[in-house]
């Protein structure tokens, strides 16, 4: 049994960090990218309907302060990194904390750590060739293989996600022996017609499809669900997709890319959306990004963006079966 | 009873779904990344001993099972029915032949035993791991044989029959395990 004091990683698994850290680095100097460093407590948060930042108080020091303004922990360095895009960086990486509440278990911690990167010029195509060639290089196992988000489907759950009714959905998660979970009190399925869709999409990914992907080589899933392209671009086309790209190993989903949302409006739009998701679900609404608007509007150059989870790639490279394993002190222990 | 929402969610939780209490004995949490977070979760039924996975969405809540452990003493049998009383308490409970299920061949009188409470009714009991019976009746033993290899099958004070290495003779006390119903050992009193 561990002591409350003692650390849950080895230092071994602490070497190995370091280890991999100096490797991130390496390998985007090489590139020839900038390593920036982004402030962790922002005015303004990305809205996601199901991410939820945690708020700092700004108080006075040691003083009681009714006017202290709240500042959220970055749940990704996206928005600064993209300001710093429309400011005339070109090519940015960053070693970055994030925090997100409400998520704890064997892969997840409220406080972790990101790699996040932007490459201006890079479209989807250059987007995955870069995740691949930093998987390749981190992990050491073979060049990335490729797969759209509806093949995956289609190969390991048998049903075409972006044409399916819930009916198909339904049928294929029953196939699949897949417990299907009963409607919730805060339940994005009970939103609408589409955030239903998602809902079982999402279902088929966690329970049939993901533990598949990534098994020999690393799989980039990408041209994702429209109604899935947070901060991506959209792909005309029947249906139109969203240019995202996911990194799958082992099963653990560990980068997530677009090619970015340039359309300050469309942003506006897919946020008020989200914001509505979450009044549904009895969460709080989050404020408009201003910033990263008005730097959009200023003219944020075409760019490829990923972020990768850094404590999941060492648990991986470790061989180990938790985060952890490779963190010293997780958040119900710090 | 109260409720239990997932972010309460973890091992040892007793809940009731369906009109029947479950012990919680995994808990997963898995989120796709900007998806809704979902809780995969194993449970135990408390009175059936069956096993199911259940997967929730957060924020689902859970009705709380109004379950209760203590120890008892198994004090007799009554015709189909098994007479425990709290240690406690002193208060008598009765469970029927199948709630005792296998634990009937290792009842002796005023063996202290698990015993699980449901609504206020007992459910089941767990006799402890290891308990010490008497043979009562077994074939003779094969004489200078001590190899473990060799088994034979006796009959043990409870009325259970067990198997167990060819020397063993009529009242011995062997030490057995309730789990596995298997011979541990030649115990002395």
């Amino acid at each position: 049994m561990l002591a409350d004091w003692q650390p849950t990683a080895s230092l071994a698994n602490l070497r190995l960090r370091a280890e991999l850290l100096k490797q991130v680095r390496a390998l985007f100097d090489a590139r020839g990218f900038l390593e920036v460093e982004t402030p962790l407590l922002c005015a303004d948060t990305v809205i996601d309907a199901h991410i939820d930042p945690l708020s700092v108080t700004l108080a006075q020091a040691g003083r009681h302060d009714p006017s202290a303004c709240r500042l959220w922990l970055q749940t990704s360095p996206e928005q600064c990194m993209k300001r710093l895009l429309a400011f005339g960086a070109e090519a940015i990486y960053q070693i970055s904390r994030a925090f997100r509440a409400g998520e704890g278990g064997p892969w997840h911690n409220p406080e972790f750590t990101l790699v996040e990167w932007y490459r201006v010029g890079d479209g989807t195509q250059e987007g995955i060739a870069l995740l691949s060639a930093v998987a390749e290089e981190l992990l050491g196992r073979g060049a990335a293989e490729q797969l759209s988000y509806g093949a995956a489907f289609q190969q390991h759950a048998g049903v075409d996600p972006l044409r399916a009714t819930e009916d198909d959905f339904v049928a294929a998660a029953r196939r699949h022996e897949v417990p299907i979970p009963p409607p919730a009190k805060g339940d994005a399925a009970a939103v609408d017609e589409q955030a239903k869709l998602d809902a079982w999409r999402e279902l088929l990914l966690v329970e049939v499809v993901a533990p598949r992907l990534g098994r020999n080589t690393p799989t980039i899933v990408h041209d994702f669900p429209a109604s899935q392209a947070a901060l991506a671009q959209m792909r005309a086309g029947d249906p139109p997709v969203a240019e995202r790209f996911e990194l799958f190993v082992d099963g653990l989903e560990l980068a997530n890319g677009y090619h970015e949302l340039l359309d300050a409006d469309e942003l506006i739009e897919r946020g008020e959306r989200a914001n509505h998701i979450r009044t549904s679900l009895g969460k709080q609404q989050l404020p408009r990004p201003q910033k990263l608007l008005d730097a959009m509007r200023h003219g944020m150059p075409a760019a490829s963006g990923c972020a990768l989870g850094f404590d999941r790639l060492v648990a991986l490279v470790a061989g180990a079966g938790k985060l952890a394993d490779v963190w010293p002190f997780p958040t119900d222990r710090a | 009873m109260g409720t239990i929402n997932t972010s309460q969610f973890r091992k040892g939780l007793k809940v009731q779904m369906e009109g029947d209490p479950y012990l919680m004995i995994e808990c997963n949490f898995v989120k796709p990344g900007k998806g809704q977070a979902l809780y995969k979760c194993k449970f135990k039924n408390l009175i059936r001993g069956t096993v199911i996975d259940k997967t929730f969405k957060s924020d689902t809540t859970l009705e709380e099972a109004d379950v209760n452990e203590l120890s008892s003493q198994y004090l007799y049998r009554q015709g189909e029915a098994f007479v425990f009383m709290d240690n406690e308490s002193f208060e008598q409970y009765e469970l029927s032949a199948d709630q005792v299920g296998d634990a009937w061949k290792f009842l002796k009188e005023g063996m202290n035993c698990d015993m699980v409470l449901y609504n206020g009714n007992a459910i089941s009991v767990t006799p402890p791991n290891h308990v010490v019976l008497k043979v009562e009746y077994c074939e003779p033993a094969v004489r200078g044989n001590t190899a473990t290899n060799l088994t034979k099958p006796v009959k043990l004070e409870t009325g259970a029959e067990i198997t167990c290495p060819a020397f063993i003779e009529i009242g011995d006390l062997l030490k057995v395990d309730t789990r596995t119903s298997e011979y541990i050992e030649r115990a002395r009193e």
